[in-house]
């Protein structure tokens, strides 16, 4: 994780876009960052906003996937979040997120984070997705793929609709 | 079987937090009943699964744009009602697979 600069996700695991499911892993930053001299002192645990994101972008690169990097997922709704339980600096996190519906022009994935197999936080999230509304983000988007891994080859390996 | 109206009025209603007395067919979603963009998405989400369908929200609201179609053709709930048949009724023709 990079917190400065709000990347949540270090890499992907597995992208299937067949059945439209995504696992990537997160690093979360040692004790030392300054995020947990806040978030508590003497008790440092991941904020759950955090938490949240973090499902938000592992589901933005799944739907990044499904448009072939021609739109542009947005948060736009979080339901039904829920931090089941504390993650300490330090920790290994795999999240998991799978489309649950493709509407028109949005789509809704549940995520969920685990470390090892216990699961820490789970929302359902929905998503407006666009045209890519600028040409740096594409560039951006592009630069971050390659830094997390991501598949290239599983966009030409997903079966036709 | 309740009607398409009932279904997509009694969504509204427990999306929006709306009365549903308050939600007739002749109502507009947006002027009528003041459902915001975003209220709306989660409409379309429980009107796809509800119906099995997907609605084209982006191309009737590029219809709109271009102003070859009026919102109330889409956006008054008996007009929506008439939508949703047709896309069901192209569903179940094995003609509604597309987006």
């Amino acid at each position: 994780m990079k917190l400065e600069t709000f990347q949540l996700i270090d890499r992907i695991v597995d992208l299937n876009l067949d059945t439209k499911t995504i696992v990537v892993e997160a690093d979360v930053p040692p004790e030392c960052h300054s995020v947990f001299s806040g978030h508590f002192p003497g008790y440092p645990i991941m904020p759950g906003v955090l938490l949240t994101e973090a499902m938000a972008q592992s589901s933005g690169w799944l739907i990044l996937g499904l448009t072939k990097f021609e739109r542009m997922p947005f948060l736009a709704m979080v339901r039904e979040a829920k931090m089941r339980g504390f993650v300490p600096p330090g920790s290994l996190l795999t999240i998991e997120a799978k489309i649950e519906h493709e509407g028109s022009g949005f789509a809704v994935t549940s995520a969920k984070v685990r470390i090892g197999k216990d699961v820490k936080c789970n929302a359902e999230l929905t998503f407006r997705h666009v045209p890519f509304p600028s040409p740096d983000l594409r560039v951006h988007m592009d630069a971050m793929a390659t830094r997390i891994g991501f598949p290239q080859q599983a966009l030409s390996a997903a079966g036709n609709e | 079987m309740s009607s398409t109206f009932e279904q997509i009025a009694n969504i509204i209603a427990e999306t929006c937090d709306i009365p549903r007395d308050t939600i007739k067919p002749e109502s507009h979603a947006i002027d009528d009943l003041g459902i915001d963009s975003l209220d709306f998405l989660d409409i379309a989400f429980a009107i796809d699964k509800a119906f099995g369908i997907k609605m084209p929200l982006e191309k009737w609201t590029q219809e709109v744009n271009d102003g070859k179609a009026t919102t109330e053709q889409y956006f008054v709930l008996k007009n929506l009602a008439d939508r949703i048949d047709e896309l069901v009724a192209a569903k179940n023709a094995g003609a509604g697979t597309g987006s």
